[in-house]
Formats: C-alpha cells, sequence, structure tokens
C-alpha cells in the first residue's frame, strides 16, 4: 500500500471512530439483523463449495482457527494460538478449550484434521491446501499440519471463507461431503449462529448460538439473509428501511443513489482479501498480433482509464494497476499504468509491423463479454481501439456457460473478465499467469495462454517465502515483469460495496466483507 | 358422454406434445455450448479440469447425448423427472416446492387482469370515441408496451419507496409468527405488488378485446330489442350485452396462459417472488438441464390444464359450446 493509501485509511478508521465515540456506543444485545444475499447459494458448507453467497452464511455457521480485522494480521478465532515451525514445514494450532458444535460435541483436533481433509479433497481451490501432507492431533486441543514445502498462503487460507471447521461426527458418515444432506439443511456447526432455515429463493435465517466459545458474543438474536436477485429491489429495501445491510452491490447507479440517503452508509471498504479486479484479457497465445507484446502495450495505451473509473464506474471503484488488489500490502503501485497516450500505441503498433492500410485499419480482433456488466467496457474497447486502427467485433453472450465454454477453450481474441484474488495470490492470482495451469475447458485458468519462465520462478519462490518482506519483494519484481508483459490489462477493482442503516454497529468491514464472522455486529437501539 | 370423449381426446394430445416438449427441449438445450460443470465451476470461483471431469462422469454428461436423451425421456415415462445438478435435489421436490408460489401469482394477475380489461372494455364500449375511452386505450396500452421489470421497478418506487405501503420483495414476512390467517395476510400483502404488474400486460388485450366485442354486440337487433322494451341501459348491457361479448374474451385469457407464464420469469426475479419461474431462470443460467426440462415440463402442462379451464368456463358461459359437445 502507498503512504497515501495508508494515510488516507488511517484517517478513515480515525473518522470512523470518531463517529462512533460520538455516538458513545456500546454493543446491544438482541434483534434481528436483516441482510441480503444477491443469488441463491447451492448450499451453506463453504468446505465444499467456494462463492461469497456460501461465504456469508457458511461464516456464520462455521469458526474457523483465525479470523482478520480491516488489517492484514491473523487474529485468533477458534486457534487461541498458531506458530510455524523454524524450517517453515508444520504449522501447529492451539485450539480454544472447551469450544462445543450446536450440537454439543466437543470441537477437537480431530476435527481440524478432517476439515482440512475434507477441503484438500474436494474444494476447488486446490492450491490452499494442496501442499499439506497430514494433520497430526498429538491431543484434542493440538492440531499440527505438516507440509511437503513451507506455505505461508495457509494463514489466508485458515479465515471462515476457506477453512471452516466442520464436524467429523456428522461430514464424517462416509457419504460424499460434495452432496452431503446436512449441507444445506440442518446444518451443524461451530460459529456464532445457528442454522433454523434454509429455503432457497426466499431466506437462510440464524439464530444465536448461546453456547458460542466467545462469552457474551454474539450480540444479534437473529441474522435473516433475504435472497434478492434483483439490485434495484434490494437497494429500494434499503432505502425504505426493511433491510438493515446489504453486501457485495456492485452496480453503480444504486450505489450511487444509495449514497445519497442520509440513513444509509455506503462503504467500498471490506473487499481486498475477496480481493475482485476487472481486466481485459488477451490470448496470446494464439498466433497473430496479440502474441506480441508491443501489441498488448498498444491496445493499452489507446484505453482511457479514466474514462473507465469516472465514467463507467461512476468513481466508485480503485484503480488497480495489477493483478493484486490495491487493498493488499503485496499490491505494487509504482509499475507503468499505461495511461492514455494515443502516439505511444501508434507507434508501438507501427514497430511490431502492423502499419496501417489504406482505410486506415491495421487488423481486426474480437472482444467477448459474457457479464452483462462488463458490456460498457467492450463497446468502449472497440471505439477506443478504432483511433488507432485496430477493427474489433463485439461479441455478446447472455449467459455464462457459453462465454465461459468459447474463454477456456482458447477461442478469442480479448475479453473482459472479472477474477478474485481469494485471499493470498497462491490462491487466486497464480492461476492466472502459471504456465503449468493453461488448461483447456477450465475458466479462470491461464486463459491467455501466457507463459514466462521468469514469473513461474518467482511465483514459486514468493509461495514459499516464509519471510513477508522478502516475500513482498519477490511479489514487487513478479508484478513490474507483468505490467510490462502484459498478459491481460487490469484496469479497476469492481466496485464492490456494504450498504449499511445507522443502526448496524460493527459492520463486517474486515479484509472478508460479509464472510467474517457476526459475533460483534449489533444493532442499535432506537 | 360427449365431453368425456373430448376430454380423453384432449388428455391424448398432452400427451404427445409433452413429449414432444421433452424432445425438443432436450435437443435444444444440448446444442448450446457450455455446461452444468462449466457453472459449478464458476460458482465455486474457479476450478481444476480432474474436478471438472469427475463431475461430468457423476452426471453422465459425457456420454452421448443420444444416449443421454433416452435415457432421460424413458426415467420421464417412470415419473421420474431426475435430480438437479446444481441444487443436488430431486427435480419434483424443487418444482412442487416452486409451483404453489407461481400458480397463486400466475391466476391472481390472470383474474385482475380479465376482472379489471373487462369493466375497462365494457365502460369503454359505451361511448366508443369519448375522451374516457381515449384514456382507457391509453392506458391499457402502456400497461402492455411497458417491459414487464420496467413495470415493476416502477411500481416498487412509487408503493414500496415514495409511500412505503407494500413489502419491496418476497412473498411472506419471516418475522410474522402465528397462524394460517396472519399467514396469508402476509402473502396477500407481498401478492399485490407483483399481481399489479403481471397483469398489466394483459389489461390491455382483455380491454380493447372486450371493447370491441361489445361494441359489435351492442348494434346487433336483440339489444336494439332489449333497449326498446324499455329495460334500464345498465341491464341491457351486463346482461343482454356482455353475456355475449364475453367469450372471445375468455378464449383469448385461456391462450395467454403461456405468456403469463413466460411474463412471471420476470416478475418473479424483479419481486424475489419464489416461484418457478425464479427457479427457471437460475437453472437456465446455470444450464441445470433436468430441472430446465422439468419446468419446461411443468410449463406445458400448466397451459394444458388452462386450457382445459376455460374451456369449462365457456361452457358455462356460453350454451352454444355447451350445445357442440
Amino acid at each position: 500500500m502507498t503512504t497515501f493509501l495508508k494515510a488516507l485509511a488511517r484517517s478513515v478508521a480515525a473518522a470512523a471512530l470518531l463517529v462512533s465515540a460520538a455516538h458513545a456506543d456500546e454493543p446491544v444485545k438482541g434483534g434481528t439483523l436483516i441482510t441480503t444475499l444477491p443469488q441463491t447459494p447451492r448450499h451453506l458448507n463453504p468446505a465444499v463449495q467456494s462463492g461469497i453467497v456460501t461465504g456469508a452464511p457458511g461464516a456464520q455457521l462455521f469458526a474457523a482457527p483465525l479470523r482478520y480485522d480491516e488489517d492484514w494480521t491473523p487474529q485468533p478465532y477458534l486457534a487461541e494460538s498458531w506458530a510455524w515451525s523454524d524450517d517453515g514445514l508444520s504449522m501447529t494450532l492451539n485450539l480454544v478449550q472447551d469450544a462445543r458444535f450446536h450440537d454439543g460435541e466437543p470441537i477437537t483436533s480431530e476435527d481440524v484434521a478432517f476439515s482440512v481433509e475434507t477441503i484438500k479433497a474436494n474444494h476447488p481451490f486446490k492450491t490452499m491446501f494442496g501442499v499439506v501432507e497430514t494433520v497430526e492431533t498429538p491431543d484434542e486441543h493440538t492440531a499440527v499440519l505438516k507440509l511437503s514445502q513451507p506455505h505461508p498462503a495457509l494463514l489466508l487460507a485458515m479465515s471462515s471463507q476457506l477453512m471452516p471447521i466442520i464436524p467429523k461426527h456428522i461430514y464424517g458418515d462416509g457419504q460424499d461431503p460434495k452432496s452431503h444432506p446436512r449441507n444445506g439443511q440442518d446444518v451443524v456447526g461451530s460459529g456464532p449462529f445457528k442454522f433454523v432455515e434454509f429455503t432457497p429463493d426466499q431466506q437462510v435465517i440464524l439464530e444465536r448460538n448461546d453456547d458460542f466459545f466467545i462469552e457474551g458474543r454474539p450480540y444479534l438474536d437473529r441474522i435473516v439473509y433475504r435472497i434478492i436477485k434483483d439490485a434495484a429491489a434490494r437497494s429500494i429495501g434499503m432505502e425504505n428501511g426493511e433491510l438493515h445491510m446489504t453486501t457485495f452491490e456492485n452496480t453503480v447507479r444504486n450505489i450511487k443513489r444509495m449514497s445519497e440517503n442520509d440513513s444509509l452508509n455506503v462503504t467500498d471498504e471490506g473487499y481486498a482479501a475477496i480481493g475482485p479486479i476487472n481486466w481485459l484479457a488477451f490470448n496470446t497465445g494464439q498466433d497473430g498480433p496479440l502474441a506480441d507484446k508491443r501489441v498488448r502495450q498498444a491496445i493499452a495505451y489507446a484505453l482511457d482509464k479514466d474514462f473507465i473509473l469516472n465514467a463507467i464506474m461512476l468513481g466508485l471503484s480503485q484503480e488497480a494497476k495489477t493483478g493484486i488488489h490495491p487493498g493488499s500490502p503485496l499490491y505494487f503501485p509504482d509499475v507503468n499504468g499505461y495511461d492514455l497516450d494515443l502516439d505511444k500505441a501508434n507507434a508501438l503498433l507501427d514497430e511490431a509491423g502492423y502499419p496501417k492500410d489504406a482505410n486506415g485499419i491495421r487488423f481486426a480482433l474480437t472482444i467477448d463479454h459474457g457479464n452483462p456488466t462488463t458490456k460498457p467496457q467492450a463497446e468502449f474497447t472497440k471505439a477506443s481501439l478504432a483511433k488507432i486502427g485496430i477493427d474489433v467485433s463485439v461479441n455478446s453472450f447472455v449467459d455464462f456457460p457459453t462465454w465461459a465454454n468459447k474463454i477456456s477453450n482458447h477461442d478469442f481474441d480479448m475479453t473482459w473478465d472479472t477474477v478474485f484474488n481469494w485471499g493470498d495470490p497462491v490462491i487466486g492470482v497464480h492461476r492466472t499467469y502459471d504456465s503449468q495451469n493453461i488448461k483447456e475447458g477450465v475458466i479462470w485458468s491461464n486463459t491467455q495462454q501466457y507463459a514466462n519462465p521468469k514469473i513461474d520462478e518467482l511465483m514459486n519462490a514468493a509461495g514459499q517465502e516464509i519471510d513477508p518482506a522478502k516475500r513482498a519483494e519477490l511479489y514487487r519484481e513478479f508484478q513490474e515483469i507483468l505490467a510490462e508483459d502484459l498478459p491481460v490489462y487490469w484496469t479497476n477493482t469492481l466496485p464492490y460495496h456494504t450498504i449499511y442503516s445507522k443502526k448496524v454497529g460493527n459492520p463486517p468491514l474486515g479484509i472478508w466483507a460479509s464472510s467474517s464472522p457476526y459475533d460483534l455486529v449489533y444493532l442499535k437501539d432506537e | 358422454m360427449a365431453f368425456l370423449k373430448v376430454l380423453v381426446q384432449r388428455i391424448g394430445y398432452a400427451v404427445l406434445l409433452l413429449i414432444a416438449v421433452l424432445v425438443l427441449n432436450f435437443t435444444m438445450i444440448n446444442l448450446a455450448p457450455g455446461d452444468v460443470v462449466d457453472t459449478i465451476a464458476a460458482d465455486m470461483g474457479g476450478a481444476n479440469a480432474e474436478l471438472m471431469a469427475q463431475i461430468r462422469a457423476e452426471y453422465g454428461l459425457d456420454q452421448p447425448v443420444i444416449v443421454q436423451l433416452g435415457s432421460y425421456i424413458g426415467r420421464v415415462l417412470q415419473f421420474d423427472l431426475g435430480y438437479s445438478y446444481f441444487y443436488n435435489r430431486p427435480v419434483t421436490e424443487l418444482i412442487f416446492e416452486r409451483l404453489p408460489a407461481t400458480l397463486l401469482l400466475v391466476f391472481s394477475a390472470q383474474i385482475f387482469a380479465l376482472v379489471l380489461g373487462i369493466l375497462l372494455g365494457v365502460f369503454a364500449a359505451q361511448n366508443p370515441n369519448g375522451p374516457l375511452s381515449h384514456l382507457v386505450t391509453l392506458f391499457a396500452l402502456f400497461g402492455y408496451a411497458a417491459p414487464v421489470f420496467w413495470t415493476g421497478i416502477l411500481l416498487l418506487i412509487a408503493f414500496s419507496l415514495k409511500i412505503p405501503l407494500f413489502p419491496v420483495a418476497g412473498m411472506r414476512d419471516v418475522t410474522i409468527e402465528g397462524g394460517f390467517f396472519p399467514q396469508a395476510l402476509s402473502v396477500a400483502h407481498h401478492l399485490v405488488l407483483p399481481m399489479l404488474t403481471l397483469g398489466s400486460i394483459f389489461i390491455a388485450l382483455y380491454s380493447r378485446l372486450c371493447r370491441a366485442s361489445m361494441l359489435e354486440v351492442l348494434g346487433s337487433d336483440y339489444v336494439r330489442t332489449a333497449k326498446a322494451k324499455g329495460l334500464r341501459p345498465r341491464d341491457v348491457v351486463m346482461k343482454h350485452a356482455l353475456k355475449n361479448a364475453l367469450p372471445p374474451v375468455v378464449t383469448l385469457a385461456g391462450l395467454q396462459f403461456s405468456a403469463v407464464i413466460s411474463g412471471a420469469v420476470l416478475v418473479e426475479t424483479v419481486f424475489s417472488w419464489p416461484g418457478l419461474g425464479q427457479l427457471a431462470l437460475t437453472s437456465i443460467l446455470a444450464r441445470d438441464t433436468p430441472t430446465i426440462l422439468g419446468i419446461l415440463f411443468f410449463s406445458a402442462l400448466v397451459v394444458i390444464v388452462g386450457n382445459l379451464l376455460t374451456d369449462l368456463v365457456l361452457r358455462m358461459i356460453d350454451p352454444r359450446v355447451r350445445g357442440r359437445g
């Protein structure tokens, strides 16, 4: 993070403190928080299902070893303490005493071992626990994760979204955990709230776990997640007071309108770990202009990023200059940001050997978009690139599978996309640039077919570097080289916002947003 | 009995139609690139090739399409609609969970549109070139022309936000405890806006048709006779003319059932109404073939039943149809 951003963050935090001090707020017990989910989750068990709509209720139902607030320092949760071995090859977790699952069974190191094994075998993010060889359980409250290589990403992987502690006595009954009947009904977890009801397309209802292992918490009696797919309906619900809070809002017009409402707080804090980034991806693997990095750079120079940030995103999203989210401590902003420069763009294309023909056209490309929210960017790209003699035609796809099928089979020139960091770069960043991860048919693999041995080497080293300073240095170089090679052109973060009424105390503004435990959230007395 | 014969014949056609619907839909869905595994992978925020291949094998998606189709039809003939890939539950269970909400919405919107459409039509026919008649036409055509999701959002802004009379989403207030009556009241409260929205498309059709039909009837000899007998104008219109003007409107209403159901998809999404429409949208976007096919199957069924009901109603209001058998 730059010093400026840091200072900004600090002043925002200070302001927030002042505001809360002015109200002299003491958390109050009781009340039902009405919040939202933008889609129906397949089920509520994040151990075998990624995604934010499972992660949000999942983080209430299940506790994880660690938790995070707005800075990136891990804090004790179900693990009172944790320690790396000197060689970085094992991680020892000391669990809190007397923690119990919702059915009264004690939470032991056996459950931790079982959870890690289940996640490792069933979760799509294989890089999270792939290097965990075994989990030893010397006693009931100690779990030792043995690794085949040092793996600093483990720290972020041990948070609620990615490592829920699930009860072995329920999910270890031999049924396939991915389709276990208790994933969506009668869920028994370890977190601050207990399962009451899950009705697809209607609501998820959770109630206070009186036996939660942190004394005196949670504050809320109930949480109702109303499943409302229409963004306009959610914003009207916020404005008329029917909803207390909504998270992951990203339609800029609605956010703008809600931010003009005095009874609502609107913030983009809390999405750094999930880390969504919009980018223009290039198919670098096919013969043709895009295989040449000068062409890719020229395209970047021809796109006015300010237009995207201010006109399309209405100033609600941050500039992203690399594949690591600007909110991450590993983000390195001092790379080439490709500010608008048509002369440079034209010069690069001439140099690459693509002169303009009689009609002023150099060559033609296609641009695909599958997500309707990136349609303006696609149209804007077409208009911008016409200025430097690239004739772009836009293909829109109404449904996700059609688009995903085309992109993942490398049948495209360019596409606008949104990809998530998911905490540590090892989990959500490497996959885009790793030459080993060029896999046909797998969306959000290295669909650009980008291969650079130096980048592979840097990722390998950074993935194993326990020392944070050295690790940041490796990622600095990684970001510099990528900004030069430009397999994708990063433009901005997705404008995710949390909107909450003034009644809500301690809204989830930590790095994992709504995928963090709501044990501190409360509703103020009127 | 002639009616029974017609009924049996109708049911025979219906079964053939349903099988055609299945085959056609199955083929069309399989023609589109991508499948449910792509969506599941995306839903998980990315996946790896092994996992995707494993899921494809589990669902039998690695089999040739013709084999998949054969086994699907075979199962449907045994009244088994299969298992939803996406929800991991039997499709019949999913559909029966959602069907009541959709039926409630579709039938209430249909009845609302019919009643209001007929009233407006009758009213407009009294003075077909008067300003009020034009106003009715204008209003009705506006409802017909406006995209239904837009009408929905507009009603939300008006009656949920500016004048907060109705809730913004859902089918009932989860915080309401209590027996059948308070629950039913809550559902009715939530039903108003979606019903108005969905009904608004059809008011134009019904009122225009009713107006035309009324004008024709009002000009006929027997109405003139009725007037000449000195009957009150209201009785002439309501008792003599309307009875004969209604059958075309009811016939049209029956034909519109499929349109009402497709309109419900959008309305349900705007108002988070937990019916088949929302299930359809989710499963189409997820390429959840068994669920999509199941829903189309049931929609076809609802349309067929709706048409049969229309027939029955026509028999009630028009003795000539009864006579024909």
